[in-house]
């Protein structure tokens, strides 16, 4: 039946057989699926691809975006007006803080070096455009609109206007992929605000976060702000994180489960902060000897947090 | 080549950029930010999967290794994820062909779900596998639907055959 075509079936130039070419393409296949799950070293590869893939990608999210302005602009203007109110509401209600900033920050700097503390590092960074989120289903990821042409590199923190977002795990010429807080498994060091006790807390991939190691009789309450701590050499320290909004202590085991969300509008569209990256930190003190790989940075064994660690 | 086996009609033989310009609004289609929403197919996986049960000679493992690659790049997976599921896809796809194109077309679909549902499902196992997260049962709908758009599909992707071989110009329509 498939061979009623007009032109003849091939009777004895028929290439590799079926077996072995499947062979071949699923060994490469695995080879691949290893390599860059594992060793990570398959990015100039994924590049290049991008690099072609990247436009298409844009343009065909456009239908998508047309509609979004589409709707923002038949919005109203009372919508626009209410908006505009409660900004200018929250600006007032922010404004005794924010004016008084800078002069505190001057003296923050001068009290530092009064007492020969090491300065602390400014915040700078570059507002990027999300562009969409990576249609992968089984991670939480977004695709932002500067990358390497605008110097961005692997392990910059994201932000937005209220608290950490994500970090950026891979860079791309023209975007840059950055993974949420609330992808499984994704590290950030935190510490508790009101009692200064630092701890790592982990993405569930459920929209929430774990804060874990920690012991059952830890002073942590419902409520709890966590903020960066700063320790990892990739976020500075001070921004919120997470707030606990469930904490289960069961006496069977040593940890309690502590769960909280985001402060961060981490699945919400809009506008991210690509921190800039942090001045290194001053090399660990040698270790003593038959104490592998002990540090005081708690739970940095994160296996995201190590290889993005080693990029920047 | 006949649509089914029962059908007496015989087609034009399939032009080489049609089967290009398939995939590639199947890849576009599949970029749309529709993705997202549950139940909607792999576009990708059932054209390719169409054009290895029709076409076993000139789609085959090559192209589905290419376009798996194209897709994880896309997607942001792991690269090599796509391009096994693609693979096994055109090799059981180009297998069966003899005996799927025997069926009238709903039976066809019928055979086709299962290869659909593999691809996903292997995807899914393969990540799993490596500690991603679980992505909600929506993911293992959109086989389904495709299985559904098998019968749409081979009509729209066989137009082009269904043209007479002889036109005549002074025909009024």
């Amino acid at each position: 039946m498939a061979g009623i075509d007009h032109a003849p079936p091939p009777f004895f130039k028929q290439g590799p057989a079926p077996l072995a070419l499947l062979t071949f393409y699923i060994a490469v296949s695995l080879a691949i699926f290893v390599v860059d799950l594992r060793f990570k070293s398959l990015d100039l590869l994924r590049q290049s691809i991008a690099l072609v893939v990247d436009p298409v990608q844009r343009v065909a999210q456009t239908p998508g975006s047309l509609v979004d302005y589409a709707a923002s602009y038949l919005q109203g203007m009372r919508g626009l007006q209410q908006e505009n109110n409660e900004l200018k509401h929250a600006q007032l209600t922010t404004a005794p803080n924010l004016q008084r900033l800078a002069q505190l920050e001057a003296e923050n700097e001068r009290l530092r070096k009064l007492l020969s503390v090491k300065e602390r590092e400014k915040a700078n960074g570059q507002v990027t455009q999300i562009l969409y989120t990576a249609r992968d289903p089984f991670s939480r990821k977004i695709i932002v609109d500067k990358g390497q042409q605008a110097g961005i590199v692997a392990g910059q923190p994201a932000i937005d206007e209220t608290g950490v977002v994500g970090q950026v795990t891979r860079v791309f010429p023209f975007s840059a992929e950055v993974t949420l807080i609330t992808d499984k498994d994704q590290v950030v060091p935190v510490q508790i605000v009101r009692s200064g006790q630092r701890s790592v807390v982990f993405g569930l991939g459920n929209g929430q976060l774990e804060l874990r190691y920690m012991p059952a009789n830890a002073d942590i309450q419902i409520g709890d702000i966590l903020v960066t701590s700063g320790l990892d050499g990739i976020y500075l320290p001070g921004f919120p994180v997470a707030k606990v909004v469930n904490i289960e202590r069961d006496s069977a085991y040593s940890f309690a489960r502590i769960f909280c969300v985001p402060i961060a509008g981490v699945e919400n569209f809009g506008e991210v902060m690509v921190l800039d990256p942090r001045q290194p930190l001053p090399p660990a003190p040698p270790e003593s000897i038959g104490r592998p790989g002990g540090s005081d940075k708690p739970g940095l064994g994160g296996k995201k947090k190590k290889t993005v660690a080693k990029t920047n | 080549m006949q649509p089914t086996f029962s059908s007496s009609r015989i087609l034009q033989p399939v032009q080489p950029w049609f089967i290009f310009f398939s995939l590639l609004v199947a890849v576009a289609l599949n970029f749309l930010p529709t993705a997202h929403w549950p139940g909607v197919p792999d576009w990708v996986a059932l054209v390719l999967c169409f054009w290895c049960v029709r076409e076993f000679r000139r789609v085959g493992m090559g192209w589905a290794f290419l376009l798996g690659l194209l897709m994880d790049v896309a997607d942001g997976a792991v690269l090599g994820q796509h391009c096994f599921a693609y693979v096994l896809l055109a090799y059981t796809a180009a297998a069966l062909s003899r005996r799927i194109l025997w069926f009238p077309l709903v039976q066809q679909a019928l055979q086709i779900l299962p290869l659909l549902v593999a691809t996903q499902v292997l995807q899914a196992l393969m990540r799993l596998a490596v500690g991603a997260d679980f992505p909600g049962w929506g993911y293992f709908i959109g086989p389904v639907v495709a299985t559904l758009l098998w019968i749409p599909a081979t009509f729209i992707l066989l137009l082009p055959q269904y043209r007479p071989v002889e036109q005549d110009p002074n025909r009024p329509i």
